[in-house]
């Protein structure tokens, strides 16, 4: 087990290494970003030429990215262009997209289990039929709708909630925006669950379970759910990295200050640090998250050891 | 479904992003704070976060520009309505020749820190807005100014000097202005933010000013908190006239001006600056007379690419101006923008007033539509280069892709085929920036311009100049620049009005940029307010405002 561990971080080192070059490639193919900031004229030339070198952006790629590799491992995250850490934004966005992530993930995990377990084991019933209807219309349509027709209706139209989320962003006003982030990947687990429990109902563990006399309850709970949440775990997992940085379309909409609106902000200013600096840190927990889920594999079924 | 919400979401930061870098973003209704209608009521604004540090000399843009508008109060400050440009701390300026001025300031006034204001505060801060070594992107705002080339040298070469050789603090309250070349309205530059005066706090510690700016205009700052929301309040030892009519405004930074909308219609906020293009059609349904759509100082022409000798040749003058009538401006303005904007007649503002240079009927026939006389003096001038005209645009923000077509639209059904004129999108904005600058466009392209002052010098001087700073097109003409010269030397505003009109006609002559609309700025606001009205720089004026 130690040793797999050992291995798997050792493993992240070039795929940090690459995504984080990339990243740095790509966002710097965009061109000059100082040419941006002067709005609808020339910046003048002196000035410019100054900012450039300010910011390093007068020296070949590879080196500005060795430069900014060297700092980023001493905790230097560079500095955005309106003069703030890009550390600083990191401390304020990452916490309001963690908290957002916590209540998306907790309503894939709370609804989106329940509902796989009831469909799974009521197949082809009333419920089933009817739940797997409301997960492909809730599939199908693109989040911003949802987004949108909820703050108009719960925000503007029944006045419940308020349709923009203060700087604060307590778990109690992410609510809704939480819900409207995890609705989509809600229904992809309630499907995952459901199929997997479908399945493994007719295993031959769990019909050993049942002519042992084990309650029902217990069946389902320890035999057949904790077999069956395999797939789903992977899916969850995997969706932590992606709700984090991929919340952009549900941040906006209600006005989150998240990763999702910095990195926003980044790319439309072109701002290298920025967006290479939260890049990275996105980067490094989708591979944490991934290793995690690895090792869930072996809790949930005994069968799986890692040598 | 990734994919569409791509789609979408691409359509929508391009709207956003129009927001962003033009217009307001949003707010929110923190403080609260329910007035009584005597003066102490707070509202709330929708915001965005500024592009750079809130120095005077280094904002460019209207976030940061909302602030500076309510914290400082320069030598001159600009007629809400009418765009005029009165004293403010401004005791009077003279001049005898157009190019030395001594500026005597009013005496008694105050930063929010208990500083007085001084001749130095203003010498102090407009040499460090010049100077190269402090990076202020407003720094040719100076470059008029006797000694420019030494503190701020274009070249590239070694900067010389930290101060302006121009300015000489002569007494308290008196200062003199030594400018290279004669500049009669020079006075009326002085109002815009990059001339405010600055407190000794903010050469001695920076970084603590930066982090909560001081001035002396009617609202100080009570906190800020970057990147979220600014809390400024009504201070009551303001100095000036222009004491704010309410308690205070509290700045909320919006991820997008659709949800600062939203916020509006729950009530939840009080003001917002930039109604989103999206919800135009239904706005005056929404809010009634709380929406206002007023001219600003913003023109949108299409630049032409001189350096490329195809559209610099003799005989091309005619197929620029075919172009220009060949395209609907009515029609565009009134579907796509729903009257936001207005087809432009001249090259400078409606905010200027027909006293301050505007004349809706300069460009005349030449911006007219009309199809037939279009495609004859496109025909006549040997048509576009190539058999066709490609039309630059940055894609990434504003509604910039929806004219673009429209604009193409009109120009292939007057020629009557489809390949004559197509939209050519570049992905950002400053890669279109660095495409303009490297002079690489190969046909007309997007230029819009916000004025710094409300003067028709600066509607035409920085564009149209031979190699002046924002001439994008390199455009050049030897009448143009002498009648300039002359306008520029002349101490009668009526005469150097009319002599800037000729230039003007020089440029419609020869096409030198087909001007496409005037800009409007739009704002909503709650039932609480009244009062509300935006400047010619499109920025609420808010110490007018009163809430109840």
């Amino acid at each position: 087990m130690g040793r797999y561990v050992i291995r798997r971080l050792l493993q992240m080192i070039p795929v940090f290494i690459g995504a984080t070059l990339l990243i740095f490639l790509m966002v710097n193919v965009m061109g000059d970003p100082i040419a941006g900031l002067c709005g609808d004229r020339q910046c003048d030339p002196a000035t410019a030429a100054q900012l450039r070198k300010e910011f390093g952006l007068d020296k070949p790629v590879w080196q500005q990215y060795l430069t900014y590799m060297g700092n980023v491992f001493t905790g230097d995250f560079g500095t955005a262009f309106n003069g703030q850490k890009v550390t600083e934004l990191m401390s304020t966005a990452f916490p309001v997209t963690i908290r957002l992530t916590v209540v998306a993930v907790f309503f894939e995990i709370v609804i989106g289990i329940t509902l796989g377990v009831i469909t799974g084991l009521r197949r082809g019933r009333p419920v089933d039929t009817g739940v797997l209807l409301v997960t492909l219309v809730v599939i199908s349509v693109p989040t911003f709708v949802t987004g949108l027709l909820l703050q108009l209706l719960l925000g503007v139209e029944w006045g419940w909630i308020k349709p923009s989320v203060s700087t604060d962003a307590t778990f109690d006003e992410l609510i809704v925006p939480g819900l409207v982030l995890a609705s989509v990947s809600l229904a992809y687990v309630t499907r995952l669950t459901r199929t997997s429990i479908a399945e493994n109902r007719r295993s031959d563990y769990v019909r050993t379970a049942v002519a042992k006399g084990l309650p029902r309850r217990r069946v389902i709970t320890r035999h057949l759910l904790r077999n069956s949440l395999i797939p789903v775990v992977t899916f969850i997992g995997t969706d932590i990295g992606a709700l984090m940085g991929g919340a952009i379309v549900t941040e906006r909409i209600f006005n989150i200050h998240g990763v999702g609106y910095q990195l926003y902000q980044g790319i439309l200013r072109q701002n290298t640090q920025t967006v290479v600096g939260f890049v990275t840190v996105l980067v490094l927990v989708f591979l944490v998250a991934n290793l995690l889920v690895d090792l869930l594999y072996a809790v949930l079924d005994p069968r799986i050891r890692y040598a | 479904m990734r994919g569409a919400t791509h789609a979408r979401w691409a359509a929508c930061a391009v709207a956003v992003a129009l927001t962003a870098t033009a217009c307001g973003g949003g707010d929110d209704d923190s403080g609260g704070g329910s007035g009584t209608g005597d003066g102490s009521g707070i509202l709330s604004s929708s915001w965005g976060d500024p592009q750079n540090p809130l120095e005077p000399a280094n904002t460019n843009e209207v976030q940061g520009g909302k602030v500076l508008d309510m914290i400082f109060r320069g030598l001159k400050r600009y007629d809400a309505r009418t765009g005029k440009a009165n004293d403010m701390m401004a005791e009077k300026i003279e001049t005898t020749d157009s190019q030395n001025f001594t500026v005597t300031i009013k005496d008694g006034w105050k930063f929010s820190n208990g500083e007085a204001v001084t001749a130095k505060s203003f010498v102090d801060a407009w040499n460090y807005g010049a100077s190269l070594k402090n990076n202020q992107k407003n720094a040719y705002f100076f470059g008029y100014i006797d000694g420019y080339d030494k503190a701020h040298p274009e070249d590239g070469s070694k900067q010389t000097a930290d101060t302006l050789s121009g300015l000489v603090v002569t007494g308290t309250n008196t200062f003199t202005v030594k400018l290279n070349q004669k500049f009669s309205t020079f006075p009326d530059t002085l109002g815009y933010a990059a001339f405010s005066p600055l407190p000794q706090a903010f050469f001695k510690d920076h970084a603590a000013w930066v982090s909560k700016p001081v001035g002396n205009g009617p609202y100080a700052i009570d906190s800020y908190t970057k990147g979220s929301q600014m809390s400024l309040r009504k201070w009551d030892a303001y100095s000036g006239t222009d004491k704010a009519r309410n308690g205070g405004v509290d700045l909320k930074v919006y991820t997008d001006n659709n949800t600062a909308y939203t916020d509006l219609m729950a009530g939840n906020l009080d003001l917002v600056d930039d109604v989103p293009a999206a919800q135009l059609g239904n706005v005056k349904s929404d809010l009634g007379d709380r929406y206002i759509n007023t001219p600003a100082g913003i023109i949108q022409t299409l630049a032409f690419p001189f350096y490329d000798k195809d559209w610099a040749k003799p005989g091309m003058e005619k197929v620029r101006t075919g172009l220009s009538r060949a395209i609907n401006r009515e029609q565009i303005t009134d579907t796509i923008f729903q009257k936001t904007r207005t087809p432009a007649g001249d090259w400078t503002s409606p905010v200027l007033g027909e006293e301050g240079g505007f004349k809706a009927d300069l460009c005349g026939d030449a911006c007219e539509y009309d199809p037939e006389e279009a495609k004859k003096l496109i025909e006549e001038g040997g048509g576009f280069p190539g058999g066709q005209v490609k039309i630059s645009y940055n894609a990434d923000s504003g509604s910039h892709k929806q004219w673009v077509d429209a604009v193409c639209n009109s120009v292939n059904n007057v020629l009557d085929n489809d390949k004559a004129c197509v939209a050519n999108p570049v992905g950002t904005f400053a890669d279109f920036r660095n495409q303009i600058t490297q002079s690489k466009m190969s046909g007309p392209f997007r230029a819009g311009w916000q004025m710094d002052y409300p003067l028709i010098q600066n509607f035409l001087q920085p564009l149209y100049y031979t190699n002046a700073s924002s001439n994008d097109g390199k455009w050049t003409n030897k009448e143009f620049d002498k009648l300039v010269d002359e306008a520029n030397a002349e101490t009668d505003q009526a005469k150097a009005v009319d002599l800037f009109q000729q230039a003007e006609e020089v440029l419609r002559d020869d096409m030198g940029a087909i001007p496409l609309w005037y800009q409007n700025g739009s704002a909503g606001y709650s039932e609480r307010l009244s009062n509300v009205a935006l400047s010619p720089f499109s920025l609420p004026v808010y110490s007018e405002i009163k809430v109840s």
